[in-house]
């Protein structure tokens, strides 16, 4: 266990500068970060001077690029044209992610998981039936559609929900964490279902059946829990992925997060900002695959770390 | 079974009724502090009055800082604000006289050095300030400013005592006052001198708000109580929230959860739909914002041939154009520069900018025709396209001549392309005024070398008439010389103009007494709360 933990952090080492410095090489090479930054005339030279010394863009590609990560070993992600660092940032909008990526989570899961228990106890049924079409008709719809039809009807015309979360509340996130949740909720409540049926139809129900079980002791004890193991494994993965943030939803509501401020500093050629929150991402994806992979071997113990 | 079921329903039901008692408290304003929210965007730099040239950063500026003089809101024309007087006798020699006890927002006063300083500061090489083009009208600017340079006082300005100061300009500028007004002449405090660094997260200022706190998501700003100048905030405090979107701004202002938005998505321009929804909660007014089609210096069929630009010119059917595909959010052009301007009377391009297929088509025949394709280039970026496909079929109709709209991927490569000389037939062009003067819609898009100069338009007479201008000692005279430089241009149509772009602005239900200044932004200090 120790030394295969020890042997993924040490295989991190050259995913990290692999993707960092392609990152950089590709966000830096778009071009010269001081274009736009001065309204719609060209900048100053004197200005565009003063930038490209600040953050090194007069040398080499290899050395900016050794430079940066110079800094952020230290713990500097970069400091923005406007003298906000990357870093007070990622720390004041990844509360709000987590708060859309906990009401996403739980929304899918409850509904999900009932909608999925219902349709699966009642094979072929009106029910199975009526979530077959929903699931069907909520994973057709693109996220931005749905976000934008919420905002519209919820939002401005019922004015039952907050129409953006751009203070980042529990309410004001609600609306825009169900959009977020709907189509994993669709996923979720599938997998659910057929999953149980699987289960329902296998061996050791028709044998706890015969030797004259009760129904609720079989669904309960002997399919209910097992059922769910797929189902546990997407919500972990889904979470992961929510925490990266979600550039179109956070857009539509306008919600201060990660996918947010990825958003805004490509509109704004904030090139620091998107490398610093990128790398951020990277080593975030890698240290919860390296959870989950412990967590397998915890929920299964067939599958060893050694 | 049953029993999983009445489970189910019941984390419905817990979800519904989370969902509802979240509606209750959802609702954004609070009733009795006067507080407005506006639409904000982030500064793409650190705000420093003299590093601020784009509108996100300069928006907020505009509430936080005062300068010499400020625009009237409704009229653009110049007013005095910190300066009492402003004297100059040949156009070049400018005495500035200040209003004593002037403060700034931490309670230091605003003296002659304080502007002496700020602008030295601009203008100066080693200090990399993005306004610093705005000073190379003082006399020494260009060479404190030169690569390299360590000098940093210009000749052109003296302090004389805590109350004067004097400008020398490099060449006679008859409208000086008028652009001093701009942000990036704000006077600054002794305490920037200190930590530049920390001002530019915490700016002071001298205008009617006080800056509080910003965090890139919201900026708040508090009524200055000490505020010296003419036109004293009525509300308490203003809160530019940062939105990525106009369309979540404009949703916010719609549900009445934002108090201002200055950006209308244009989806909701269409058939006027955003007035159904605001009714007379919204505004559209002219801003300082010109459009037109430069005809290529680089295409010989344009550049020789008068007659067949005029017949292009006559073809395009603006007011048609404006209505149904800008959605009446801009105005047909008559002339090269806006009547919100100073000097502007919008009229010197005369029947060359009505619409008259016949008389185009009768031109056209008279020039011997454009052979080849006429091509339109804009850049594809902005919602550009629709608009140039409507002028080419209008030209089409009108004359017959084939036309196709040509569209780079982005704004940096059109300019490139520009610069390199490879585009022919028209191109667009698009100015924002930097102060309300026709001065400014003229001098650096027609003189001879101006870095906007795209039509590489060079007339002796255009530019001793702009230089006469410039040194007139009355602003009637000087308009008149303008006038006179501006019919020039209709004489020899280097560009032909299309049309004034608008702003459409929209607010809630709590504001009243809403005015949009010329450059398109809110008048913090009228704004009132019901």
């Amino acid at each position: 266990m120790g030394t295969y933990v020890l042997r993924r952090i040490l295989q991190m080492i050259p995913v990290i500068i692999g993707t960092t410095f392609l990152i950089y090489w590709m966000v830096f090479s778009l071009g010269d970060p001081t274009i736009g930054r001065c309204g719609e005339r060209p900048c100053p030279q004197a200005y565009v001077d003063k930038i490209h010394a600040e953050y090194n863009l007069d040398q080499p590609l290899i050395i900016q690029y050794v430079r940066y990560l110079g800094k952020v070993l230290h713990g500097d992600f970069g400091t923005s044209f406007n003298g906000t660092t990357v870093a007070d940032q990622l720390m004041n909008r990844w509360p709000v992610t987590f708060k859309v990526a906990i009401i996403a989570i739980i929304f899918e899961a409850l509904i999900g998981i009932a909608a999925g228990i219902l349709a699966g106890l009642r094979r072929r049924s009106f029910w199975d039936s009526l979530v077959f079409v929903s699931t069907l008709v909520i994973i057709s719809i693109p996220s931005f559609v749905l976000g934008s039809v919420a905002q519209m009807v919820f939002g401005v015309k019922l004015q039952w929900f907050a129409v953006t979360a751009t203070q980042g509340t529990w309410n004001q996130l609600l609306l825009p964490g169900l959009v977020l949740g709907s189509l994993s909720m669709a996923y979720i409540a599938r997998l659910t279902r057929n999953s149980l049926a699987d289960n329902l139809s296998s061996d050791f129900v028709r044998t706890a059946r015969a030797k004259g079980l009760s129904n609720g002791r079989i669904v309960g004890i002997h399919t209910f829990r097992n059922s769910l193991i797929p189902v546990v494994t997407f919500i972990g993965a889904d979470f992961g992925a929510l925490m990266g943030g979600a550039i179109v939803t956070e857009r539509i509501f306008n919600i201060p997060g990660i996918g947010g401020y990825v958003f805004q500093s490509i509109q704004t050629k904030d090139a620091t900002a998107v490398v610093g929150t990128i790398t951020m991402l990277v080593l975030v994806f890698l240290v919860m695959n390296l959870i989950v992979d412990l967590l397998y071997g915890a929920l299964d113990p067939r599958i060893g770390h050694e | 079974m049953r029993k999983q079921f009445r489970v189910a329903a019941a984390t419905s039901a817990a979800v519904l009724a989370l969902a509802m008692t979240a509606c209750g408290s959802g609702s954004g304003g609070s009733g009795e502090s006067t507080g407005i929210t506006v639409r904000g965007c982030t500064p793409k730099n650190s705000l420093i009055p003299g590093n601020t040239t784009e509108t996100c950063g300069g928006n907020m500026l505009e509430a936080i800082t005062s300068q010499l003089i400020r625009y009237n809101t409704e009229t653009s024309a110049p007013e005095m604000d910190i300066a009492e007087s402003i004297e100059t006798s040949d156009n070049v020699h400018f005495t500035v006289k200040l209003k004593q006890g002037y403060k700034f927002h931490d309670g230091t006063e605003v003296k002659a050095e304080n502007f002496v300083k700020a602008w030295n500061y601009t203008a100066a090489y080693a200090n990399g300030q993005g306004g610093a083009s705005f000073m190379s009208v003082f006399k020494g600017a260009d060479v404190i400013g030169a690569e390299g340079a360590t000098a940093t006082e210009m000749d052109g300005l003296k302090v004389v005592d805590d109350y004067t100061f004097t400008i020398e300009t490099a060449t006679p500028v008859s409208n000086l006052p008028i652009r001093l007004g701009y942000t990036a002449f704000s006077p600054l405090p002794d305490s920037f001198f200190a930590d530049p660094e920390a001002y530019g997260k915490m700016p002071v200022g001298s205008g009617p708000f006080k800056f509080v706190s910003g965090d890139n998501q919201q900026y708040v700003l508090e009524k200055f109580a000490d505020y010296s100048g003419p036109e004293a905030a009525k509300v308490d405090s203003i809160t530019f929230r940062v939105y990525t979107d106009s369309q979540a701004a404009y949703n916010d202002v719609v549900a009445n959860q934002l108090d201002f938005t200055d950006e209308i998505p244009s989806s909701f321009l269409v058939d006027n739909q955003f007035q159904s929804q605001l009714g007379d909660r919204s505004m559209q007014r002219e801003t300082l914002r010109y459009a037109g089609l430069v005809f290529s210096p680089n295409d010989p069929q344009l550049a020789s041939n008068l007659k067949l630009r005029q017949a292009i010119s006559k073809s395009i059917d603006r007011q048609l154009v404006t209505e149904q595909i800008l959605n009446g959010a801009a105005k047909p052009a008559h002339g090269w520069a806006p009547k919100t301007v100073n000097g502007a009377t919008d009229t010197a391009c005369g029947e060359f900018c009505d619409y008259d297929p016949e008389a185009a088509k009768a031109l056209y025949d008279e020039s011997g025709g454009y052979s080849g394709t006429l091509t339109i280039t804009v850049n594809g970026d902005a919602s550009h396209r629709d608009w140039a496909e409507a002028v080419c079929n209008s030209i089409r109709g009108a004359i017959g001549l084939d036309c196709v709209v040509v569209a780079t991927p982005n704004f940096d490569e059109y300019q490139k392309q520009i610069k390199d000389r490879t585009v022919m037939g028209l191109m667009r062009q698009g100015w924002q005024g930097d102060y309300p003067s026709i001065e400014n819609f003229l001098a650096p898009l027609y003189q001879t070398g101006g870095e906007s100069n795209w039509a590489r338009y060079s007339n002796p007479e255009f530019e001793a008439l702009l230089t006469q201008a410039a040194a007139a000692s009355t602003e009637e005279e000087a308009n008149k010389l303008y006038g006179e430089a501006e019919a020039k241009l209709a004489a020899d149509l280097p560009t032909t103009p299309l049309w004034y772009p608008m702003t459409s602005v929209g607010w809630s239900n709590r504001l009243e007494n809403v005015a949009v200044n010329a450059f398109g932004g809110l008048d913090y200090s009228a704004v009132k709360v019901k």
